[in-house]
């Protein structure tokens, strides 16, 4: 799912920034001192996710687990995602310099629509409930990011289209597979520890 | 940080993939703003011969510094296997002269040219990250970007990332053990994936439970707010050398991209 650098045109390229420049600052701004450990641990959270390997046919996906991540972090999604993919591309490789922020937005955006989606579902009374809404926002986001970066090659040129819908039909499986353990993941939390979608959460009333 | 990806080797000792041999003395902030413009003059550039040169550049470094180069390139190889199929589309989907039918489409030369433009511009700009920024103990990464200007919030969250990151895969590796002990073996099943996302959901309520421990003890030593950022950096001689080279190579490649020396 990463873009390498080279593959984007510069405006492309820029925009992202830009955009994803924004909505860094937007999640900073809702993360007092006193958030920064929670924040923090998620995004390890988050980042040791992203190199656990799922079986899936006779291959295996790493997980991406946005949805999730926006549902407990809210807008801090950018910032926290930010940050695992910045360390990813410096100390394994994986991604770019210069699209690091496509790379920001690809992942981050849908993190926080799904957050805005379906939020209140999985704070529903009943774990169940939580659960299939879990599945919604796992699935919606992976769908939602093959998206952002199939509309990310479509913008650099026609010759990335096949390639972008490919990626897009390519995904189809492993939205599935992000869809259940997100509903999984929501159901044990909610059983558990139902504060967790919240803990970000300012005392005083935003979220 | 590497040792995520590898198990048995150490874990945060010291830099990334152990070499420090030329770099070690040099200011962090100057070989981030030399990766960065490295990667800006390189996705820049457009003729196959200069991006050549520049992947020589990087592979250059990557020796000088003393870097494991099968480990390292083993991790470049494993970003290419993410786009290559990108790129083995593309001759097919760029229109220009044909080169080769193959199953009846015709790849073109323009597309060849295309694919092979973005896998050295990919290889040559992560290869110089890594062994520019990837060197470095992630700790002098956050001071360093602090130096920067990087707002300090973002800082102290990819400081306590970095610091978690080891301690909850370490924590990751235990339940999968104790799964292991209950006979879970990973298959193409609903089961698999179902325990897959408790266990993504326990490490997340861990997480949290681990957070509020940590928050505890900091108010408990005093903690009112503000982490101190502690570094003391300040550009050496060292550092014009070293902005001087890469300035060099820059300069270089630009003038290569833009003349028209080679080929």
């Amino acid at each position: 799912m990463h873009i390498v650098d080279g593959a984007l045109s510069t405006p492309v390229v820029i925009g992202g920034t830009l955009l994803a420049v924004g909505g860094i600052a937007l999640g900073l701004r809702k993360l007092p001192m006193e958030k920064i450990p929670v924040a923090g641990v998620l995004s390890a959270t988050f980042f040791v996710a992203s190199l656990v390997h799922v079986p899936i046919g006779p291959s295996s996906v790493h997980l991406i687990m946005n949805g999730l991540a926006g549902l407990v972090l809210g807008w801090a999604a950018f910032p926290a995602l930010f940050v695992g993919l910045l360390l990813q591309a410096v100390f394994f490789g994986f991604g770019g310099l210069t699209v690091l922020g496509v790379n920001t937005l690809d992942i981050a955006l849908p993190a926080v629509i799904v957050h805005y989606l379906c939020l209140h579902g999985v704070r529903a009374a009943s774990p169940a409930v939580a659960a299939i809404w879990g599945a919604v926002g796992g699935g919606l986001a992976i769908a939602l990011t093959t998206g952002c970066v199939a509309v990310a090659l479509a913008l650099s040129g026609e010759e990335f289209v096949p390639a972008a819908r490919l990626v897009f039909f390519a995904h189809i499986p492993i939205m599935a597979v992000e869809a259940v353990l997100s509903a999984a993941a929501v159901y044990l939390a909610r059983k558990v520890k139902p504060e967790l979608f919240g803990v970000l959460a300012v005392p005083g009333g935003r979220s | 940080m590497g040792h995520v990806l590898s198990p048995g080797e150490r874990a945060l000792k010291a830099p990334g993939a152990g070499g420090v041999r030329v770099l070690g003395g040099v200011d962090p902030r100057a070989r981030i703003l030399g990766a960065v413009l490295f990667a800006v003059v390189t996705v820049s550039c457009n003729r196959i011969p200069v991006l050549v040169l520049a992947l020589a550049f990087a592979v250059g470094a990557m020796v000088l510094a003393g870097l494991a180069p099968r480990r390292t390139l083993k991790r470049m190889a494993t970003m290419d296997g993410f786009i290559i199929f990108m790129l083995v589309l593309l001759p097919f989907t760029v229109k220009g002269q044909a080169l080769f039918t193959l199953w009846g489409f015709e790849a073109s030369r323009e597309g060849m040219m295309q694919a092979v433009t973005i896998g050295l511009k990919a290889n040559a700009v992560i290869l110089a990250l890594m062994v520019l920024v990837g060197t470095m103990e992630p700790v002098t990464l956050g001071h360093a970007l602090h130096r920067l200007r990087v707002p300090a919030p973002l800082v102290h969250l990819l400081l306590f990332t970095v610091r978690y990151v080891e301690v909850l895969h370490a924590e990751y590796l235990r339940l999968r053990q104790a799964m292991k002990a209950r006979g879970f073996r990973p298959g193409n099943s609903l089961h698999t994936w179902r325990s897959f996302g408790y266990l993504i959901g326990m490490m997340l309520v861990r997480a949290v439970e681990r957070s509020e421990r940590i928050l505890g003890a900091m108010k408990c030593r005093g903690f009112t707010g503000a982490i101190p950022l502690l570094a003391h950096l300040s550009f050496t001689r060292r550092d014009g050398v070293f902005a001087l080279v890469l300035g060099g190579i820059a300069a270089s490649l630009v003038a290569l991209e833009s003349t028209h020396v080679l080929l």
